[in-house]
């Protein structure tokens, strides 16, 4: 049975009127292993895993799925359920107001004589986070969670339902380096006792050090599937096939030439604004200088992105102090809208939720921190709002062909573009980034990465936030640390190295620089 | 088709309420033996429902932001006592009176948009306590009587433009005058707009699309300039009318062509990011509030010169007909979409609704049942649109072949 096959899915074939979003592929799933399945945003994997759940029913889709050797014609989530086949969405799912026994065993009760059976389901809870190794009251909240420990609970929740085949989407995009670790062992764990997990994921290192087998999808078509021993996956030759081009250097050549510093924070001190007397900054100062990229690493709750949000205008926290002077000179940021007019200019790590108006379109998204720029008298010249906007999606090569096409119908990383181009719009001084790749593909980032050297190039100081080392270290001049509030620690790009990077994100005692 | 496309701008769809309100009106001219579409029928149809045309207008806006006012009955009501009141007991001139009671209308926006703004109280809170609160008000210094109204605002609630001029035209030389303008400013309009479209590189125009257009709506205006220029002597487009055109212009580029009304689109699609944008949120919500309860005061004025008196039940329940129409017009629950057009033309078509059913003698029981059923199936045709992954209000702004189907039920921007 070792290597019998759990799950085939042949010829899946699923079209959305006018596209074409899988094309006959093919997916061999063996048992007891980790199936990583990995392409280009937009490739096909989600809608390859809908049509395995049932969220995409029967018939309406051609090709067959043959499940422990049987064919399967799931007609909702139920009926995979049943079947014990459990997904974990990328989007968490619990309901934050709910305790963990309620989530776990929500639209699947313990009822005894029409009541639920709370001392029965509490027990099972407790089980069930014995588990997973989470060692948790399980009437707490779901919301006093961590996102870490709710991911978990939706794995406990899957194992409730007595799951054979586990898939996760992107189950570490939004977890730090320990919470992924302490996932990826759960699942191995998972591997041990059965069951199957089939992983959705863009993150090379963790495929190669969880997966057994790796299926490339590209464009709605299985490009290949391959075996690996645990860590010999060759990255590279995944990457190629993702993207259908061999990326030789996966961060384009950056020649600095800092000049004089324009950007600097001095004894910078912000406080909680949900928990008193808790500083998320305390007292950090650094400096940018112009034309140069200077990366802020930090694991989750570093307080990386709290530190620009309320340099960037107060837009987060309780200021207590600090001063911030623009090329030599102090300058006040007491709103956004000063901070824009001071030259300073952030890119939210949530595009969704922050970074744009997803009602908008490119035209509107373009000019929308800018308005002034395009008023003539008192009204907004809505040519003039046409012609910048074209401008910026063809400098930026925004895939689509009309400025008026809405921000919904963009991938991810075209949207990134976008808002790029928003913020270079309002000619800024100092671009704070904030994971500006994040949920981009391959290709995309190559593309984000060479704006961000242009922009440095004309001169522009860039402060980039990023949770992937590689990326910082990639691009970056200088990187500082971070360690729950506290500037840690600064290396140039002579001495960079991950491990010594990682030790200063961990450890205050890293002061060396 | 592909002709009709061009001459539109795309989407058809967009039009679908309009054209629903040209269907209806004319059924009903033919089931009420030509009643509907007479010169006396439209005339009171615009001067009996500019009131609530004003408050679609505010409410509108107070949607766009994700908003809701339930107030503005009551405040519509109350102001427009406090002009009766103010003109008859305190002799005052009746404009100075307009002029008070559209402050203290400002002052109750402000109060509202402080609640909201400032505290944090959501608005349908805020304002359904307002709604008592004025409701309560308005009995309370009335005293439960009617209050007389100063004559001369019947000239702007119910009057007529002047007649002059030549006769041998065979109608109101002012509608006419109206008419001609529109037409003129509509063409001169449209030949500037493709101007500038052939100035931008790229953008190669045909031209007979813009000349279709024009010929088309110079039809319809003139149509309708002759139906309102040719009522009984001494009557024309109503002045209350023209208030109200001026209103739609005004607002229409605000909300359109300001950066104000960009930022109340922004505010109302996004928060957070419009916030990150540089607007500021706080102070967009308490604007659109103000703005809210000065138009219901506006629109308290209009219909008590209307009434000729003042009376404690006035604005009962047109907070409700004014949230129809912008629902009818297609804005969204959620906010951030919805335009001025869309909403006076869902406006118009409840206006269209109740002159028909009742010139057909149908009682207000079942006016009302079938105004909710007209209200339900125009907003589920536009959820349903959208769940083609098209919103219906800026579809034009969609065109076909750019529409990637997206392989869930909410935008996802990631797989």
């Amino acid at each position: 049975m070792e290597h019998s096959l759990v799950l085939q899915m042949q010829g899946i074939t699923k079209i959305f009127p006018g596209v074409r979003a899988l094309d006959d592929v093919t997916l061999e799933v063996h048992r007891g292993t980790i199936h990583a399945i990995c392409g280009e945003n937009g490739a096909g994997k989600s809608t390859l895993m809908k049509v395995l759940s049932g969220v995409y029913p029967h018939g309406s889709y051609e090709g067959k799925i043959i499940y422990m050797g049987n064919e399967m014609k799931f007609k909702d989530i139920k009926e995979s359920e049943k079947a014990g086949i459990a997904i974990i969405h990328q989007e968490l799912t619990m309901i934050p107001e709910l305790s963990i026994t309620e989530n776990i065993f929500l639209g699947n009760e313990i009822v005894k004589f029409g009541f639920i059976d709370w001392e029965t389901s509490r027990k099972h809870a407790v089980e069930l986070l014995d588990r997973i190794g989470l060692n948790i009251d399980p009437n707490t909240l779901i919301k006093n969670l961590g996102i870490g420990q709710q991911q978990l609970v939706e794995i406990a929740k899957a194992l409730s339902k007595n799951v054979k085949l586990l898939i996760l989407d992107e189950p570490t995009s939004a977890l730090n380096e320990a919470d992924s670790a302490n996932l990826l062992a759960l699942m191995r764990g998972l591997v041990k006792r059965d069951i199957t997990c089939i992983m959705i994921s863009h993150k090379l290192n963790e495929i190669a050090a969880v997966a057994g087998a790796v299926t490339v999808i590209r464009d709605g078509c299985t490009v290949e599937t391959y075996d690996v021993e645990a860590g010999h996956v060759d990255e590279d030759r995944i990457i190629r096939s993702m993207v259908g081009r061999s990326i030789e250097n996966r961060y384009p050549v950056h020649e600095s030439h800092p000049g004089e510093v324009i950007f600097e924070v001095s004894n910078w001190r912000v406080e909680d604004p949900n928990i008193p007397n808790r500083m998320i900054c305390k007292d950090s100062s650094f400096s940018v200088r112009a034309g140069e990229i200077v990366g802020f690493a930090g694991l989750m709750g570093a307080g990386r992105t709290e530190l620009m949000r309320s340099i960037f205008g107060r837009n987060y926290g309780i200021y207590h102090g600090g001063t911030i002077k623009m090329r030599g000179k102090e300058i006040h940021v007491t709103t956004v809208n000063s901070a824009i007019r001071q030259g300073i200019a952030y890119v939210p790590e949530d595009r969704k939720n922050l970074g744009m108006n997803l009602l908008d379109n490119i035209r509107k998204t373009t000019v929308a921190a800018n308005l002034g720029a395009i008023l003539r008298g008192r009204l907004l010249d809505l040519n003039l709002e046409f012609q910048v906007a074209e401008e910026y999606r063809q400098s930026l090569n925004v895939k689509t062909n009309s400025v008026d096409s809405g921000m919904t119908t963009l991938s991810g990383g075209n949207q990134q573009k976008v808002v790029l181009g928003k913020w270079m719009f309002t000619e800024p001084e100092v671009l704070i980034l904030d994971e500006p790749t994040r949920g981009i593909d391959v290709g995309a980032k190559y593309e984000i990465y060479c704006l961000i050297n242009d922009l440095a190039a004309q001169g522009k100081a860039v402060i980039l936030i990023s949770s992937e080392l590689p990326e910082l270290l990639g691009i970056s001049d200088r990187v500082y640390t971070l360690f729950e509030g506290t500037i840690t620690g600064m290396i140039g790009r002579q001495e960079f190295n991950q491990e010594k990077l990682m030790k200063m994100m961990t450890n205050t005692s890293g002061w060396d620089s | 088709m592909k002709q009709i496309k061009k001459v539109f701008g795309g989407e058809l769809r967009q039009y679908s309420m309009l054209i629903a309100l040209v269907v209806i009106t004319i059924i009903f001219n033919i089931t009420s033996h030509g009643r509907m579409i007479t010169p006396s029928n439209f005339q009171n149809l615009i001067s009996g429902n500019t009131y609530v045309l004003i408050l679609a207008i505010g409410m509108l806006m107070v949607i766009v932001i994700g908003q809701i006012d339930l107030s503005v009955g009551s405040v519509a009501g109350f102001t427009g006592m406090v002009m009766a009141i103010t003109a008859r007991d305190l002799g005052l001139p009746w404009w100075i009176a307009v002029l008070l009671s559209l402050t203290i209308g400002a002052i109750i926006g402000a109060w509202q948009g402080f609640w909201l703004a400032k505290l944090g109280i959501p608005g349908f809170i805020t304002t359904l306590g307002g709604m008592m609160i004025f409701r309560g008000g308005v009995i309370w210094i009335s005293k439960s009587i009617s209050v007389p109204a100063p004559e001369e605002l019947r000239m702007f609630s119910s009057g007529y433009l002047p007649d002059w001029g030549p006769t041998f035209t065979g109608m109101n030389n002012s509608t006419l005058l109206l008419g001609i303008i529109a037409i003129f400013t509509y063409a001169i309009m449209e030949l500037r707009k493709y101007k500038r479209k052939i100035k931008m590189a790229g953008q190669k125009e045909e031209f007979w699309p813009v000349l279709v257009r024009i010929v088309l709506v110079s039809v319809v205006i003139g149509y309708l300039t002759r139906i309102f220029g040719t009522g009984r002597p001494g009557t024309s487009f109503p002045v209350s009318g023209l208030i109200l055109v001026a209103l739609v212009i005004i607002y229409h580029t605000i909300t359109q062509r300001t950066t104000f009304g960009r930022h109340i689109y922004a505010v109302g699609g996004n928060k957070s990011a419009a916030a990150l944008s540089g607007v500021k949120v706080d102070r967009i919500y308490f604007l659109t509030m103000l703005n809210m309860s000065l138009l219901a005061a506006l629109a308290g004025i209009m219909f008590v010169g209307r009434s000729t008196a003042a009376g404690p039940s006035d604005g009962t329940g047109w907070e409700l007909d004014a949230i129809a129409a912008v629902f009818i017009g297609g804005a969204a629950v959620s906010g951030g979409i919805g335009t001025v057009m869309a909403t006076m033309v869902g406006g118009l078509v409840m206006a269209v609704l109740n002159s028909g059913l009742m010139l057909m003698g149908v009682g207000a029981d079942r006016t009302q049942v079938i105004k909710g059923l007209v209200l339900l199936v125009a907003v589920a045709f536009d959820v349903f649109n959208k769940k083609q992954g098209r919103p219906s209000i800026i579809g034009r702004l969609f065109p076909k072949k750019e529409h990637k189907p997206e392989d869930g039920n909410t935008a996802k921007s990631s797989s």
